[in-house]
């Protein structure tokens, strides 16, 4: 390559080497990652051996029960497809410049509001009444996400907190309505909406045993990758988040910004409230606040916030908490030992951000140049 | 036979190392041996097995099961009641080959054993809550047991120890299950003074330390001086009320050890006579009836042993009350007997029997109860 280069004339010279750039940025954007995460698992090993446990037993019951068997596939995708969706809500804000982390309260709200629906008008045909609960879902998780994004452009209220804040009144609102206007009276001694009936449930993908939420989860990923690295609204929020003041000088309408993709990231977690209540519980309750839009921030964050990356983080992470109960039953370690695992990987793949202009395949080439 | 055949196998498969010794031993074995040392048992649980309270009591009844030859447990701890908890049984039927099943929280049964069932039909599930119905699926099977009869009996205890005449109660809910254990606990202190009311805070969640410990406190300040709960883990609410000085009546489990001078006693499960009968059955190729009920009679419950600061008095009324219970029958809830509200609830004459399936679906608090459903 170098010898062609060589011969080329300056111009097609500086093409290929900003091509071989990108190239490398794009390795670096995959390699990076991956050590990070083999360093995580290293790390986590002398825990284990400090434990007396063996690092290689651990993540060979990790392979077999994440990624190892057919069942163990559809254990991790079905875990997967919720926090595809919760991811969102978090990698869409975060692209201007806003750390949302209150995603489980529009999860627990979409959820709720598809059992209202279904309370509201159980004569609907199945699909209109699939649809009437996804825009319900989607308009309510949208409303209460986005507005967090107006608080934060109109009244200048911290996004973070507000967000989290929130979170804990959506699931004391859940409760109120699942426990008291919207209770069905048949649900005893576990309060829920009136089940969906039987053809509003959504069932499985044929032949992946797991729910069309993934389906949809993929999707999402995609279409927000492609909004934000494709479209000019994307390129518009890219710069607001990368500054504000600069933006709106451009003449760029900042507020209506913030606002639509928060409530677009808000619509996709309550789309993942949608799936559960119709996809697994059969309709709404407490079940709801299982810490998925927890989950999501991590695997935002891992992802870079990146609509595709999204996809592998939240398969690794699925797969990880897929093997959680083998680890238990196999290595009699407590169940926190995963969430031990995923916070060092965590914190490994972060900090690979700060090296990403000291170790980098883009450096090793502008060095041989220079 | 059974017993004889087990540790000669055992023997010659630590003396056969490899692959061969392990086919030629099983292809000698009678089959009916080889099934009875290979029943593989999973427990799930919602919360940590150590909680001192509704988990424990499971872990527990587990343990005892870990004793019998020939059965393998394995268990679960902290599955959450969402596709969690499908995958772990899946998991436990695929990985471990487990063909009985207790997943033991409330919130597992509708949908997701449900759901399993009729896809692993040589699988037994057994659930702990009592929902079955004809209608749900034949390899389902649902046991829970009579526990008012202990929050009744725990309520003698209290009316003897309380000086305030005032007694309190911390639960999670207000469902049919709890306000039963609230009532019971009420009437069992006003058989020793109808003078006394129970006050409750529902903390609206299973399992939530600060509010429990925030109700405990409040409980304490309005003059409480005896006290029980019904949420996941009592511990939170028993420290917190040893720490004020309040006697203590258990729930769940035995949580004698964290205040014994206070500790009056408590309304136990006892899921390891539960638990060893069911397995036994399915050992023996039994089935197991697909409803289960019992109270104290049948050994379900049991109450912890009376703690050093019962009196005499309380000890004869506890003891006779209780060996009333144990002959069957009994009700804590009879006529005449007003709800809260002022509304009748039973006639006077009117007896609901421990048994009777009213019960299941209480929704009041009975006259002498401080505080609301909704």
């Amino acid at each position: 390559m170098t010898t062609d280069a060589g011969l080329a004339s300056p111009a097609t010279r500086a093409i290929n080497a900003e091509t071989a750039e990108t190239l490398g940025r794009r390795i670096d954007a995959v390699f990076l990652p991956l050590a990070a995460l083999l360093v995580g698992m290293l790390i986590f090993s002398i825990f284990l051996l400090f434990l007396g446990k063996s690092p290689i037993e651990f993540f060979q019951i990790v392979y077999k029960a994440g990624f190892g068997t057919s069942f163990s596939w559809t254990n991790t995708l079905a875990r997967a497809a919720p926090l595809l969706l919760a991811a969102l809500c978090v990698a869409l804000p975060a692209r201007l410049g806003l750390v949302i982390i209150g995603g489980e309260g529009a999860i627990v709200l979409g959820g709720v509001a598809a059992g209202a629906v279904a309370m509201l008008a159980p004569g609907l045909p199945g699909p209109i009444g699939i649809i009437a609960m996804a825009i319900a879902a989607a308009v309510v998780g949208g409303a209460w996400i986005g507005g967090i994004g107006a608080l934060r452009h109109l009244r200048g209220v911290n996004e973070t907190i507000s967000s989290l804040l929130m979170a804990y009144i959506a699931i004391a609102l859940m409760n109120h309505l699942v426990e008291g206007p919207l209770r069905d009276p048949a649900s005893l001694n576990k309060p829920s909406t009136a089940p969906l009936p039987d053809a509003w449930r959504i069932g499985e993908i044929p032949g992946v045993g797991v729910h069309w939420g993934l389906a949809v989860g993929i999707i999402g990923c995609i279409v927000c990758w492609l909004l934000i690295e494709r479209t000019t609204w994307g390129f518009a929020a890219r710069i607001v988040g990368g500054n504000v003041k600069a933006a709106q000088i451009q003449g760029l309408p900042a507020g209506l910004l913030m606002i639509g993709f928060t409530a677009l990231g808000g619509a996709f977690a309550g789309l993942a409230g949608m799936f559960e209540v119709a996809a697994v519980h059969g309709s709404a309750n407490a079940s709801l606040a299982a810490g998925y839009g927890y989950t999501g921030i991590l695997i935002a964050f891992l992802a870079r916030h990146n609509g595709l990356a999204i996809i592998p983080a939240a398969i690794v992470f699925a797969g990880f908490e897929a093997s959680s109960g083998l680890i238990q039953r196999r290595l009699d370690l407590p169940d926190a030992t995963i969430l031990v695992l995923e916070g060092i990987v965590f914190i490994t793949i972060l900090l690979s951000d700060a090296l990403q202009d000291k170790v980098s395949i883009v450096k090793l080439m502008k060095g041989d140049r220079t | 036979m059974t017993k004889i055949w087990t540790p000669n196998r055992r023997q010659f498969l630590k003396n056969t190392a490899g692959v061969a010794g392990l086919a030629a031993a099983s292809s000698i074995l009678p089959g009916g041996v080889a099934r009875a040392a290979g029943l593989t048992v999973g427990f799930i649980y919602v919360g940590p097995k150590d909680d001192y309270g509704y988990n424990q009591s499971h872990a527990e009844g587990a343990a005892v099961v870990k004793k019998i030859p020939g059965v393998k447990v394995v268990e679960e701890e902290r599955v959450p009641e969402t596709v969690d908890v499908q995958k772990t049984m899946e998991s436990m039927i695929n990985f471990d080959g487990a063909t009985l099943l207790f997943p033991t929280s409330f919130g597992y049964f509708d949908p997701h054993i449900l759901a399993l069932a009729p896809k692993y039909k040589d699988v037994r599930f057994e659930h702990c809550g009592g929902l079955w119905t004809e209608k749900n699926p034949k390899n389902v099977g649902s046991y829970f047991g009579y526990i008012g009869m202990g929050q009744y009996l725990n309520g003698i205890a209290a009316g003897h120890a309380t000086k305030s005449k005032k007694i309190g109660f911390v639960a999670a809910k207000p469902i049919p299950q709890v306000l039963l254990n609230i009532n019971s606990f009420l009437l069992g202190a006003r058989a020793v003074d109808p003078t006394i009311t129970c006050q409750v805070i529902f903390t609206g969640e299973w399992s939530l330390a600060v509010k429990e410990a925030e109700a405990t406190n409040a409980l304490a300040d309005q003059g409480v001086d005896v006290i029980t709960c019904h949420v996941d883990g009592p511990k939170v609410v028993m420290e917190t009320a040893a720490g004020r000085g309040m006697y203590l009546c258990g729930y769940h489990a035995n949580q004698s050890k964290l205040a014994p001078e206070k500790y009056l006693t408590g309304a136990e499960w006892n899921w390891g006579k539960v638990y060893t009968d069911m397995v036994n059955a399915t050992l023996k190729g039994e089935t197991i009836p697909n409803f289960v009920r019992g109270g104290l009679s049948e050994g379900f419950i049991k109450m912890s042993p009376l703690g050093p600061a019962v009196s005499d008095a309380a000890r004869k009324q506890f003891e006779s009350t209780q060996a009333t219970i144990l002959k069957g029958g009994f009700s804590v809830i009879k006529g005449p007997l007003k709800d809260n509200k002022g509304n009748v609830v039973a006639k006077d004459g009117e007896a609901f029997a421990e048994t009777d399936v009213k019960l299941e679906s209480m929704n009041y608090l009975v006259e002498g109860v401080v505080g609301s459903t909704s």
